[in-house]
């Protein structure tokens, strides 16, 4: 067992954990006051969602065509496919990073599109901050807002057990392990405070063994703290493992064959299966289903 | 130690950190070594040098030997150390212009991208024009005082300080600033805690160049016309055929330099903190 899973077992310090989050939910739009979107599950208004997303690079090769997807609030949904087939490029958008050709982003119904700065969105790579050690790293979304520098280093100091980063505080990121720069850039992501949350393949750059102890660890804090979460994975295994619904996004870009949603695979999740969820039919199902959404 | 970390050492890697440990230390030359050996070297070829001209196979009118450098060292140290001040003030005076306009430069070339695109190939041409051609026509145009000298080093420490800092603020990963742009950063900070620190590795590297291009060029624009410095007293020890005080003045240049290079070095070590924490996990 993990420290990280160990420390996530004993106590509630989900309320210490909300308490250090910087705009929990603040001035966000009151949910109820919109309409409800598109490729969203009945019932509620969707945490996220998109509408039509078709996207673009340069304007002309479209990378995606007509994308419809939904998080539901306290949600975890995967969004898998083969390489290159545009996942980082739809959750770019989702970011408000980049403006699609055509559609809309809808924040707990509001639409965002095009607007950065709504959602905390960790990307592919860790990319922390070499000339800054991990605690400044990870205050780095408190500090930029405004924060005063030990005002930001108080408030993250007490989750650096939480996220397995004891010791590690004035520490310069070249001096970490891949798996804890994994979760120093969850934390960084985490004080983002958002209450959607977007990962590109945050399990990717770590080997098997610690990529199987951090998902878990993440699946844990996030039901803990009620995060909506969209997550990338290439790896139909991880998908299943840790999502209640999983997208399945089909197509070729680069052949000119714009990628669009192929299905959505609803999980029925047994987590407290003797032996683990993976072992249960119902994982087998859902595994079997989304493989043949990809072809 | 917990799962995650335990995992990361395990599965056939373990046996490969000593197998490059050993190495690493076997390749290595002890620290006694790596001081003594280039100092025999230097002694010896002094001793070739003082053996050369006292056995007469080179004049000693025309190759002073390494003894009779020192002793005009010693003779002519008070002289030295007053051309020196004029000759540093001036490098030290170009050098802090030409930092502050290239920086100047460089943050404009970043900010607009017409600007980039207008200056950038000049920049690289502007490389290849050696200074000391200009030299004689900062001296026709702006007199014999200390202007023409500054100017000549701030020309000469301008473009290096330019051209390092822009290549380092575009050596940011565009990652960088979309994850900053998510956070809402503004332009300033994008600058401040992304772009600045990729580009200051790159920077000093030219800052070092540069430092020992200011001294060069207040020595050459002084050999063209002054009244102090370290390039005029050159011309006028050369005039008087004592290749001694020659040889002294060229160490005097060349300690400078390496004072400079090193201060650099020390600022820089100030700056980058985070440089040794690489340094080390590089070495491991
Ligand atoms: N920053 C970018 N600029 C231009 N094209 C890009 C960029 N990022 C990705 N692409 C292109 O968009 C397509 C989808 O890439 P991407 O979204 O990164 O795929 P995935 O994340 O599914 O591996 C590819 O053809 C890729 O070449
Ligand atoms: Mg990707």
């Amino acid at each position: 067992m993990s420290a990280a899973e160990k420390n996530l077992g004993v106590g509630s310090p989900g309320a210490g954990l909300a308490a250090a989050r910087p705009a929990d939910g603040a001035g966000r739009p009151d949910a109820g006051a919109s309409r409800p979107s598109a490729g969203a599950p009945a019932g509620g208004v969707s945490a996220l969602a998109a509408e039509g997303l078709t996207l673009s690079w340069d304007g002309e090769a479209l990378v995606t065509e007509g994308i419809d997807l939904a998080v539901m609030p306290g949600e975890v949904c995967c969004l898998v496919g083969r390489s290159g087939c545009g996942k980082t490029t739809i959750l770019h958008a989702l970011a408000g990073l980049t403006t699609p050709v055509s559609g809309r982003v809808l924040l707990h119904g509001e639409d965002v599109t095009g607007c950065p700065g709504r959602v905390s969105y960790m990307l592919q790579k860790d990319l922390l901050l070499p000339s800054r050690r991990i605690i400044d790293n990870v205050c780095l979304p408190l500090v930029l807002g405004g924060m005063r520098r030990a005002e930001a280093r108080a408030k993250a100091e007490p989750l650096f057990e939480r996220f397995g980063l004891a010791g590690c505080e004035l520490k310069w990121p070249s001096e970490l392990s891949g798996g804890m720069r994994q979760r120093a850039a969850f934390l960084r992501t985490y004080l983002m405070g958002a209450d959607v949350t977007l990962l590109d393949e945050p399990f990717s750059a770590l080997d098997a063994l610690t990529r199987v102890d951090v998902r878990r660890w993440f699946v844990g804090v996030a039901r803990e703290l009620g995060l909506s979460a969209l997550v990338i994975t290439h790896d139909v295994d991880e998908a299943v493992s840790m999502a209640s619904r999983v997208y399945v996004l089909a197509g070729a870009p680069s052949a000119g064959e714009p990628s669009h949603v192929a299905g959505e695979v609803v999980v029925r999740r047994a987590d407290d299966a003797p032996g683990g969820f993976e072992l249960t039919d119902e994982f087998l199902a859902a595994k079997r289903e989304v493989m043949s959404l990809l072809g | 130690m917990s799962a995650p970390e335990a995992s990361e050492l395990g599965g056939g890697a373990r046996p490969r950190p000593a197998r490059r440990g050993a190495r690493a230390r076997s390749a290595a030359p002890s620290r006694a070594r790596r001081v003594l050996t280039p100092l025999v070297a230097v002694v010896a070829l002094l001793a070739v040098w003082e053996a050369v001209v006292d056995l007469g196979l080179v004049p000693n009118f025309l190759l002073p030997t390494p003894v009779q450098v020192v002793t005009a060292l010693v003779e002519d140290a008070a002289l030295l150390a007053s051309h020196s001040v004029t000759t540093l003030a001036e490098a030290a005076a170009g050098l802090v212009v030409g930092v502050v306009l290239g920086f100047a430069f460089a943050v404009l070339m970043d900010r607009f991208e017409t600007f980039y695109l207008a200056f950038e190939p000049l920049m690289t041409i502007s490389q290849t024009i050696p200074t000391v051609a200009i030299a004689p026509l900062l001296v026709l145009w702006l007199g014999y005082g200390a202007l023409p000298k500054v100017v000549l080093v701030v020309v000469s420490t301008f473009f290096p300080i330019t051209v390092s800092l822009a290549s380092g603020f575009r050596s940011v990963d565009p990652d960088v600033i979309d994850l900053m742009r998510t956070m809402n950063a503004s332009r300033w900070q994008i600058f401040w805690y992304a772009k600045l620190p990729a580009a200051a590795d790159q920077f000093f590297s030219g800052l070092k160049i540069s430092a020992t291009y200011a001294i060069v060029g207040a020595v050459i624009a002084e050999w063209l016309g002054g009244n102090a410095g370290l390039g005029v007293y050159m011309t006028r020890v050369r005039k008087s055929f004592s290749y001694d005080r020659m040889f002294a003045s060229i160490i005097i240049i060349s300690v400078l330099s390496l004072a400079l290079m090193k201060l650099v070095e020390l600022v820089q070590r100030a700056l980058m903190p985070w440089k040794r924490a690489e340094r080390n996990s590089n070495e491991r």
